[in-house]
């Protein structure tokens, strides 16, 4: 393989792994605190058209990632509020939020359907980001550097502070954090609109950086293998950072096996995967009690406090 | 030919819980109640889009003469049989169907209401009052073949493609067998993304094509995804069912436009007349359900020259995309000479010679 092909691979594979990364890690937050949000997907498209839009009107990429984040930990929110205030079952509200992420982001972007907007490209001198061989390192929108920091932020966060001690304790045993006085709820909303704000950056990675425009269902499912991807990191940061690259060198791999005339994996595997990967979840979820699981022990369960 | 297998689940729930949207327009003095069904919203700029631009030119067209209904977002399969027979029992007399999932659904429903007459899009199957119409998306890949043929300087186009069924096996081969009548040593690399809509993977295939030595894009997929990785680097490509231009200025050559309208406003005019019959319609250029976009002003005016050639060509019968000697990708000799009719074209199964995949 020569340099020439291997610099382009690289960097299509940083492309492909960023946005699976970004939501993934706000996700593994979440089911750190003992939630799940199986709404991942609706709330990238979310993100995505409000990302597009605010980026579309103002000229200005960056306004666009923030309302992104602000609109995507909105929906988040509301998630919050019917499985942690209305204790709703997660499961359920956590599709219902996908499907109201697909129908409201096509809604919401009917208008921008066919515009474009200019890349959010690199932040370094062309020198370094167009240079060929150094483009490598410093040729990737700022948000790549963004998604790096946030990975060893939330690995020190969950480790070694004091707050992710505790929404650490909130995710494996609800009522013993309660019963010291800690707030379940509190914790788990502010875990909830993490992930939210997550899933609004890894949205508008597509409609700003992959493919800068606006269509409906954008994330093409990518949310389903963001969330497959914390289970396979066994809710690990670090894990979850060489998974999203391994997964992004899978897919970059095999699009140009397929190009030069062969096959490394069937595309019904790849096309199947997130929904096997969304059915082994469940089934870890189910399984806990059995034997020792790395799954935070109260994923899924709603908190009720007893009166 | 549109989708066997799109994103079913999501598509299906969605459908389920957001019901279709039913709405129709005021009523004039009997007029011809007509009903489309679409796959996906007509906000899609894509398939359905250009279905709903058909709807838009009948109206146009009959005025109050016609009343007409859309009923969007429509799961193929089982859920679409609901929504054709409730638009047959709500009085419609023609019913569009504009998705190949819709086939049998809409036979089922045919043979229940005998005096509506239905339309299937891109399918096979008919009856007494249940007529089927596609388009020759080929010829509009050919015309795209002949300008490839001449703008490609390392001679390699890269094709993005959803699924191996014949409707998109002809587009490559046609495209193919187009670009080396310019010049020979033409190849096209064919990269299946088993998806019709993912733009993500559509501009992630079309680098691995372009790192690999294509230095044009052609695709068989949905979204404008590619066209932009092309504008990103400086190359060519072509668009998708409607012109695409606006997402790349420079790097969009031309697109295959699909104009439903030219054949809704004929099947409506028979209706009205009485004289609609069950019929299975293959129109292309000639008859206007395809059009080419306005050419780039980058594109030289000998190779405009000759792009139009080929589509007049094929207008007036001088051209068929499809004349022997043909050989397939394995060296054997498929057509010696004549052409390929539309029955093998139907079951076509086998690249021509320069194609890779």
């Amino acid at each position: 393989m020569t340099d020439s092909l291997l610099i382009p691979i690289i960097m299509t594979i940083v492309g492909a792994a960023t946005p699976i990364l970004l939501a993934a890690l706000g996700e593994l937050v979440v089911e750190k605190s003992g939630v799940l949000n199986l709404g991942l997907e609706g709330m990238m498209l979310i993100g995505a058209v409000t990302g597009f839009a605010v980026t579309a009107t103002t000229g200005y990429a960056p306004l666009g990632v923030v309302a992104a984040m602000i609109a995507a930990a909105a929906s988040a929110g509301l998630f919050g509020f019917l499985t942690l205030t209305l204790t709703a079952n997660q499961v359920a509200t956590g599709l219902a939020l996908t499907i109201f992420g697909i129908g409201l982001s096509a809604l919401a972007g009917e208008n921008y359907v066919g515009q474009t907007v200019d890349v959010f490209g690199s932040v370094f001198p062309a020198a370094l980001a167009e240079h060929p061989v150094l483009r490598v390192i410093f040729g990737y929108s700022p948000l790549v550097y963004v998604s790096l920091l946030l990975v060893a932020a939330v690995s020190w966060f969950l480790r070694k502070s004091r707050a992710g001690l505790i929404l650490r304790a909130v995710g494996e045993s609800d009522l013993s954090a309660h019963s010291i006085g800690y707030s379940v709820i509190g914790v788990r909303y502010m875990a909830v609109l993490f992930g939210g704000a997550m899933a609004g950056i890894a949205g508008c990675f597509y409609s700003l950086v992959l493919t800068p425009m606006w269509a409906e269902q954008l994330t093409a499912g990518r949310g389903w293998i963001a969330l497959a991807l914390v289970v396979f990191a066994g809710w690990r940061p670090m894990r979850l950072l060489l998974g999203a690259y391994l997964f992004g060198a899978v897919m970059t791999l095999e699009l140009h096996a397929k190009a030069a005339g062969f096959s490394l994996v069937a595309p019904e595997f790849l096309a199947a995967m997130p929904y096997l990967a969304t059915i082994a979840v469940l089934a870890i979820i189910s399984a806990r009690k059995a034997g020792k699981s790395l799954a935070p022990a109260c994923l899924g369960k709603p908190f009720k406090p007893s009166s | 030919m549109k989708t066997l297998t799109r994103r079913t689940i999501l598509k299906t729930t969605a459908a389920a819980g957001a019901l279709p949207i039913i709405g129709s327009s005021a009523l004039a003095a009997d007029p011809l109640k007509v009903a489309f069904v679409y796959l996906g919203p007509i906000g899609d700029h894509g398939w359905t889009y250009a279905h709903e631009q058909g709807r838009q030119d009948i109206i146009k067209k009959f005025g109050d003469k016609v009343a007409t209904t859309i009923v969007e977002n429509v799961a193929e399969g089982p859920d679409s049989e609901r929504v054709i027979r409730r638009l047959a029992e709500d009085g419609n007399q023609l019913i569009f169907t504009t998705s190949f999932g819709y086939m049998n659904p809409t036979l089922k429903v045919a043979k229940r209401f005998k005096d509506v007459k239905f339309e299937h899009a891109t399918g096979y199957q008919r009856a007494g009052n249940m007529a089927s119409y596609n388009a020759r998306f080929y010829e509009g890949r050919a015309v795209c073949g002949t300008i490839a043929g001449h703008m490609s300087k390392t001679a390699t186009a890269g094709y993005i493609a959803s699924f191996p069924i014949p409707e998109v096996v002809m587009g490559i081969n046609a495209f193919t067998l187009a670009a080396r009548k310019v010049n020979p040593d033409f190849k096209t690399k064919v990269l299946w993304v088993s998806s019709w809509y993912d733009p993500a993977k559509e501009a992630d295939a079309a680098k691995a094509l372009i790192d690999q030595g294509s230095d044009v894009i052609a695709q068989h997929t949905d979204s404008p995804a590619a066209l932009q990785t092309c504008e990103q680097r400086g190359l060519m490509a072509f668009g998708q069912a409607w012109d695409m231009s606006n997402f790349a200025p420079k790097a969009h050559l031309t697109a295959i436009v699909n104009r439903w309208g030219r054949y809704y406003e004929a099947r409506i005019q028979q209706a009205l007349d009485g004289k609609w019959e069950s019929t299975d319609t293959w129109w292309g250029f000639k008859e206007g359900v395809l059009e080419m976009s306005p050419y780039n002003e980058s594109i030289p005016a000998d190779v405009q020259a000759a792009a139009e050639a080929t589509r007049t060509g094929i207008i007036d019968g001088s051209v068929n995309p499809f004349t022997g000697p043909i050989k397939d990708n394995a060296g054997k000799e498929r057509l010696a000479s004549g052409v390929l009719g539309d029955g093998d074209l139907h079951k076509m199964d086998w690249y021509v010679e320069g194609v890779q995949s």
